[in-house]
């Protein structure tokens, strides 16, 4: 057991975690936090991506231990309030939203690199974006919603 | 998941000193997209695992600099090494060779050191590396040593480092004059899997000859490996398309590829020969407008 601290989506937080606890189950079942998913837990789908210290991670590779003393950013950190954050409305506005298990991790992955890249071309959208799988096959309705935001045609 | 204790050194001594204290009940985790999913798989089951997330701002260990050629820390990950400027000014292999690695995601997390240490055969930088001449710096308690990589991987996921051994840097020398390279991913699956078979050239030219050539595969074997017999073929001759052709098709000899869902071992071995010859190719367009950087 270790005591780790670290701030989640702003908020301070303080707890004991089990040595070997990887940080989506410390996320989902110690804060409650059910917004990021799990799906190939091998970091290979991108459905449990997560920002620590603004890069993104996969959250089911990441030992909890290994967030102490970072920021968590998951998509409960993105709306302000009732209002939703552009990538958010926009997946919804431009049908990037389908089943709905992906969408928390592709909307951190996009994030990471709207943040790092305001204005990205489609051709580095769909680089960035390969380490996030939809079943629903839904990617170009995603490349849309991310270009949405990156030509500030959202508004929130 | 497994049951362990996690540890988490303030310095490299205090690594070394864990590292030797406990053997082969201890692993020491960087990034942790290797070694996290061989211990999900009860693969890997260390009682002790040493994070060096306190070494991240250690010189050594997480800068990439020249010298001569360059050093770079093992800790640095992949995206660092990718978005390097000093890395895609002075080897733009290397720059492109990682971008060819998995997602984002997974190139923020995994390091250098990490990557080499877990050994798969069909990772992407160790055939760049392989002909870029590189050396690995390894130390513990009782000191350090420098091997050449290809002397480091010695079987499927097995490395010459021992259990109380830490890999603290990689040394690429300085290259040869006219110089060109190219690395080549045959991939005809998602963009994020591993290569069906990849294939890294370094050719370096003395007016019309080929000087010096030095051919890496990975993919192709149980270990990363140097196609010896393409490079002896392609010394001193001129890169003509009949050489280049001749040349490439001894490849086929030199690796041993294992079946997997990417492909048969005939396949992969026929993929081989086909990559090999365009791999060589770009690497002489490259070598005749050379830049001075490889």
């Amino acid at each position: 057991m270790k005591s780790i601290q670290l701030r989640v989506n702003g908020q301070a937080v303080e707890r004991d975690v089990a040595d070997n606890t990887l940080l989506i189950d410390f996320l989902r079942n110690g804060l409650d936090l059910t917004g990021t998913k799990e799906g190939c837990s091998v970091g290979v789908c991108g459905a449990c991506t997560v920002l620590l210290d603004g890069q993104p991670v996969s959250s089911c590779l990441t030992l909890a231990v290994t967030a102490d003393g970072c920021e968590v950013t998951t998509i409960e950190g993105l709306t302000e309030g009732d209002r939703l954050h552009p990538l958010q409305k926009a997946f919804i506005d431009y049908g990037g939203f389908q089943c709905g298990i992906c969408t928390p991790g592709q909307i951190m992955s996009a994030k990471a690199l709207l943040d790092e890249n305001p204005h990205p071309s489609k051709d580095e959208i769909q680089s960035w974006m390969m380490g996030n799988l939809c079943r629903c096959t839904g990617y170009y309705k995603i490349i849309e919603s991310i270009q949405a935001v990156a030509d500030g045609k959202v508004s929130t | 998941m497994i049951a362990f204790e996690y540890v988490e050194p303030e310095s490299l001594e205090e690594v070394l000193a864990l590292l030797e204290q406990h053997g082969e009940d201890a692993k020491v985790l960087a990034g942790g997209t290797g070694l996290i999913n061989l211990m999900k798989q009860r693969l890997v089951q260390p009682a002790y695992l040493i994070g060096l997330r306190q070494l991240a701002r250690s010189p050594e260990l997480a800068e990439i600099r020249p010298n001569g050629g360059l050093t770079i820390g093992a800790l640095c990950s992949h995206r660092t090494i990718e978005t390097s400027a000093l890395i895609q000014h002075r080897l733009p292999l290397l720059a492109t060779t990682f971008r060819h690695v998995a997602s984002v995601r997974i190139r923020t997390a995994a390091t250098l050191g990490g990557s080499l240490a877990h050994a798969d055969p069909n990772q992407d930088p160790p055939p760049a590396l392989l002909v870029l001449d590189a050396r690995i710096r390894i130390q513990s308690r009782h000191g350090a040593r420098e091997i050449e990589l290809g002397d480091f991987f010695v079987d499927y996921y097995e490395t010459a480092l021992e259990p109380e051994e830490l890999i603290t840097t990689v040394v690429i020398p300085p290259q040869p004059a006219d110089t060109g390279t190219a690395f080549l991913k045959f991939l005809p699956q998602t963009h994020d899997d591993y290569a069906t078979i990849a294939v890294a050239a370094l050719v370096s030219l003395d007016g019309d000859t080929i000087a010096q050539a030095r051919i890496a595969l990975g993919a192709a074997a149980a270990t990363p490996l140097r196609a010896r017999a393409v490079e002896t073929a392609l010394q001193g001759q001129a890169p003509t398309p009949q050489v280049i052709h001749a040349a490439a098709a001894l490849v086929a000899e030199e690796v041993d590829p294992l079946a997997d869902f990417r492909g048969s071992v005939e396949y992969k071995r026929d993929m081989a020969v086909v990559f090999t010859q365009r791999a060589i190719e770009q690497a002489v367009t490259h070598a005749r407008g050379a830049s001075g950087n490889v």
